[in-house]
C-alpha cells in the first residue's frame, strides 16, 4: 500500500495584497487565505498515485488553528488524514524552525505508518523561499529532488522513484530510493474536481491537533522565535530612483518623441553600443 | 588574531561557471571591505574566499581569483561531475565547519536554491532568500557589524531587512543580475587550495539517468544586452510580433510582464520581475507595462530604460531614463522607421527587412 505525505501551508492570496497609498501600510483586511498553490498541485499528484496504487495520503500543516480550513480543503481533494501542528510557541518561526517542527512531525508519522513519498510545494507564495523542503530532507536524511514536473515511475516493490526536474538548462531525469522527498512545480498535476463523498467527508472532518503538550515532545529551543536564527530588522518601501525625462508624444508628435528619445540614448552612449551588436 | 572569512559559492555546470558566481564575488568583496576598518582595529584579518565543487574545474578556480577571491577552496572529484543535492550539501557542510565563514552567499539559481536551504539547515543557521540589497551594518547589541539582507516580502509590496544575530555563517541567496559584474583582473594574486573530498557515490542516494535538452530555440533574457518588453497594454498576443521586430532591429530579445504569461500570449521564459527573471541589459524598452513593484524589481538596474505608456501617471515612468507618453502602436513603428533610416545612413548594408515599409 502506498503512503504519501504532503506538507501544505495556508497563505494569503498574494495576488490580492494591496498597499494603502496614503499610509504605505499593508492592507490585510479582505485578503483571502488559500492553500499554497504549489502544495495543492503536489497534493493532486499524491492523490493521483493513491488512486492508481491504492493506499492513503496524509497531510501535515504547521500554523494557527485557522489552518484547519486548508486541511479540510485537502480532505475534500481526497486526502485521508490531516495533522495540524499548532501552538502559540510556534509563532514567528523562520524556515529553520519550520523545518524542525515539520521534520519531527513527519518522522513520527513515518515511524507509526511508513511513508513512501513526502511531497512539498516548490515554494510558498507568501515568502518564496523554497527552503523548507530541502531543510526537512536534510533533517530526516531523505534523498530529495526539487522542482519536479513529472513522476515517471513509482515502484513500491523495487523501492524507487524516477522523477523529472526542470532547471534553466535542461530537464533532469533522476532516480532515487524510497522513501524520498519531492518539491513540486504546478505542472506536476492538474487539480481535480472533488468527488462528492470526499466533499461531504471534509465538511465534518476535524484534523488531529498536535501541540507542544503532545503527542510529540518538541524541543522548546528549536521552535518559534527561539528556534529562528533570523529576525526581521526593519520593513519599508524601496526608495525610488530619480525619474528621467518624460516626452509627451501627443504634444510633440510621435516622430519627434522618438527622435528625442534616441538622442538621449545616444548621449548616454547606449544606442551606438547596442547597434554595433545588432544584426 | 582571528580571520573573518567572507564566502561566495562558485557555481558551475559542465565546466562552465555561472556568471552569478562572479557577481557574488563582487558583492562579497564589497561586504568584506565594509568590516575591514573594524577588523583592523581589533587586529583581525578579513579574507574573501570562493568555494568550488566540480570535476576537472581547476580553470574555474583560476577565474574566481580573477574576479576577486583571495583564496579558492577547490573540491574536485568525479562525484561532483553533475550537481546533486546530497554530495554537494554534505561537502559544503564539512568545509564550512572546518573554516567557519562569517558570511556565505549562494546564487539563487535552480541549483543554488536547491542547495542553499540544505546547507543552511545542516549548519543550523539562518538563510535569507533572494536578497536584493546586502550591507554589513551596525546593529545595537552586536560587537561586530552584521549582514543586513534586504528582500521583497508580502508579494513584493514591501522590502524586509533580515539579520541573523547569533548563528554562523550568515547566509543569503542572491538572484543572477541583481548585482553588477565586477571587473576582471587578469593577473590575480590569490591562491587555490585543494581540499580533500570525503563524500562518495554511495552517499549521493540519487542517480541522474538522463538529461533532456530543450528542443528548438531557448531564450535567455537574463544576460541579454537589449530587451524589448511588453505588458497588458499590448492588448493581444500579436503585439509581441511588433516587439520582436524592434528587438531584432536592436539585436535583442523580447520580455514580458506577468499578465502576458498568464494570458498565454508568450512563454514564461520571457517573464521579467519578481517571479520571473531579473535582468540588467544595456537597453530596456518597455511598452504597455504599468510598472508594478513586482515588475520594477526585475528591471530597474538596467543601464538605460525607455518606457512607453499612454498613461502619463504610470509608475513605470518613475524608473525610466526617458518616458514617452503615447500609444505603443504608434511609437514602436516610428522607432523601427528611424532605426532603419539610421542604418541606411551608416551604410551598414541595409536595415531589417520588415522595417522597410
Ligand atoms: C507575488 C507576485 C509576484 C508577481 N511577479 C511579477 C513579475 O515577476 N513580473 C511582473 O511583470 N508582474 C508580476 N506581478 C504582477 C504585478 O503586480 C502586476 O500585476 C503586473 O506587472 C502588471 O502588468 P502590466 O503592467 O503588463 O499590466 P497593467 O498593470 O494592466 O498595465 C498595462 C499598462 O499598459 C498601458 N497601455 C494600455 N494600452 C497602451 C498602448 N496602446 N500603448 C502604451 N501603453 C498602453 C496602460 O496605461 C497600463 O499602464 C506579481 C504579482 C504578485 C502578487
Ligand atoms: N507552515 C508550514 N506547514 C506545512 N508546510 C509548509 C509550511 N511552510 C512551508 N511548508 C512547505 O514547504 C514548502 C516550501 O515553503 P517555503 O520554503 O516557505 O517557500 C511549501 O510549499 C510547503 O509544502
Amino acid at each position: 500500500m502506498f503512503h504519501a505525505l504532503v506538507a501544505v501551508k495556508q497563505v494569503p492570496d498574494t495576488t490580492n495584497i494591496r498597499i494603502d497609498p496614503e499610509t504605505g501600510n499593508l492592507v490585510r483586511e479582505g485578503v483571502p487565505a488559500i492553500m499554497n498553490p504549489y502544495d495543492a498541485h503536489a497534493l493532486a499528484e499524491a492523490i493521483r498515485w493513491k488512486r492508481q496504487l491504492g493506499g492513503k495520503v496524509t497531510v501535515v500543516s504547521m500554523g494557527p488553528p485557522n489552518f484547519v480550513v486548508t486541511i479540510r480543503e485537502a480532505i475534500e481533494m481526497g486526502a485521508d488524514r490531516g495533522v495540524l501542528v499548532s501552538d502559540r510557541k510556534f509563532a514567528g518561526a523562520d524556515t529553520l524552525a519550520t523545518s524542525y517542527v515539520l521534520a519531527e512531525t513527519i518522522q513520527a508519522i513515518h515511524e507509526e505508518d511508513p511513508i513512501d513519498v513526502v511531497f512539498f510545494g516548490k515554494q510558498a507564495i507568501d515568502g518564496d523561499t523554497a527552503q523548507v523542503g530541502p531543510g526537512v530532507a536534510v533533517r530526516m536524511g531523505l534523498p530529495i529532488v526539487t522542482y519536479v514536473v513529472k513522476i515517471r515511475e513509482l515502484d513500491l516493490e523495487r523501492r524507487r522513484i524516477v522523477a523529472e526536474r526542470k532547471t534553466e538548462r535542461w530537464t533532469e531525469v533522476i532516480e532515487l530510493p524510497l522513501p524520498a522527498l519531492l518539491t513540486c512545480e504546478k505542472e506536476i498535476a492538474e487539480i481535480p474536481f472533488a468527488p462528492l463523498p470526499d466533499l461531504i467527508r471534509s465538511l465534518r472532518y476535524d484534523p488531529e491537533m498536535w501541540t507542544m503538550s503532545g503527542p510529540l515532545e518538541f524541543d522548546k529551543g528549536q521552535v518559534g522565535v527561539r528556534g529562528s536564527p533570523t529576525i526581521v530588522f526593519k520593513m519599508g518601501t524601496p526608495p525610488l530612483p530619480e525619474a528621467g525625462e518624460k516626452i509627451d508624444a501627443r504634444e510633440v508628435g510621435v516622430a519627434e518623441a522618438v527622435k528625442q528619445t534616441f538622442a538621449k540614448a545616444d548621449a548616454a552612449g547606449i544606442l551606438d553600443t547596442v547597434l554595433g551588436g545588432a544584426r | 588574531m582571528t580571520t573573518r572569512r567572507f564566502w561566495a559559492f562558485i557555481e558551475q555546470e559542465e565546466g562552465h561557471a555561472h556568471p552569478v558566481s562572479w557577481e557574488l564575488l563582487g558583492v562579497i568583496r564589497r561586504l568584506a571591505s565594509q568590516v575591514r576598518e573594524e577588523a583592523e582595529a581589533a587586529g583581525d584579518e578579513v579574507v574573501v574566499e570562493g568555494v568550488l565543487l566540480g570535476h576537472n574545474v581547476g580553470h574555474i578556480a583560476q577565474e574566481a581569483l580573477c574576479y576577486g577571491a583571495d583564496r579558492v577552496y577547490l573540491l574536485d572529484d568525479p562525484v561532483f561531475t553533475h550537481y546533486r543535492n546530497r554530495p554537494y550539501y554534505k561537502t559544503l557542510e564539512e568545509v564550512a565547519q572546518k573554516h567557519e565563514p562569517e558570511v556565505f552567499l549562494i546564487g539563487a539559481t535552480t541549483l543554488g536554491r536547491d542547495l542553499a536551504g540544505a546547507v543552511a539547515t545542516a549548519l543550523r543557521t539562518g538563510l535569507t532568500a533572494d536578497c536584493t540589497q546586502l550591507e554589513m551594518g551596525e546593529v545595537k547589541g552586536s560587537p561586530q557589524k552584521l549582514l543586513l539582507a534586504t528582500r521583497p516580502a508580502f508579494g513584493g509590496n514591501i522590502m524586509a531587512t533580515i539579520l541573523c544575530r547569533q548563528n554562523r555563517p550568515q547566509m543569503s541567496s542572491v538572484r543572477p543580475r541583481v548585482f553588477p559584474m565586477p571587473e576582471r583582473n587578469p593577473h590575480p594574486q590569490g591562491e587555490i587550495v585543494r581540499e580533500a573530498v570525503s563524500v562518495t557515490e554511495e552517499d549521493a542516494l540519487s542517480r541522474i539517468l538522463e538529461f533532456v535538452r530543450p528542443e528548438g530555440e531557448s531564450v535567455n533574457i537574463e544576460y541579454a544586452d537589449v530587451i524589448v518588453a511588453g505588458g497588458r497594454g499590448l492588448g493581444t498576443a500579436e503585439g509581441f510580433g511588433l516587439l520582436q521586430q524592434l528587438a531584432d532591429a536592436l539585436g535583442g530579445v523580447v520580455g514580458a510582464s506577468r499578465p502576458c504569461i498568464d494570458a498565454g500570449w508568450i512563454g514564461n521564459a520571457h517573464q521579467v520581475g519578481q517571479s520571473g527573471q531579473t535582468v540588467r541589459p544595456k537597453l530596456y524598452i518597455v511598452a504597455g507595462v504599468s510598472g508594478a513593484l513586482q515588475h520594477k524589481v526585475g528591471m530597474q538596474n538596467s543601464d538605460f530604460i525607455v518606457a512607453i505608456n499612454t498613461d502619463p501617471d504610470a509608475p513605470i515612468f518613475d524608473v525610466a531614463d526617458v518616458g514617452i507618453v503615447g500609444d505603443l502602436y504608434e511609437v514602436i513603428p516610428a522607432m523601427l522607421e528611424q532605426l532603419a533610416a539610421r542604418r541606411k545612413a551608416r551604410g551598414s548594408g541595409g536595415g531589417h527587412q520588415e522595417v522597410s515599409a
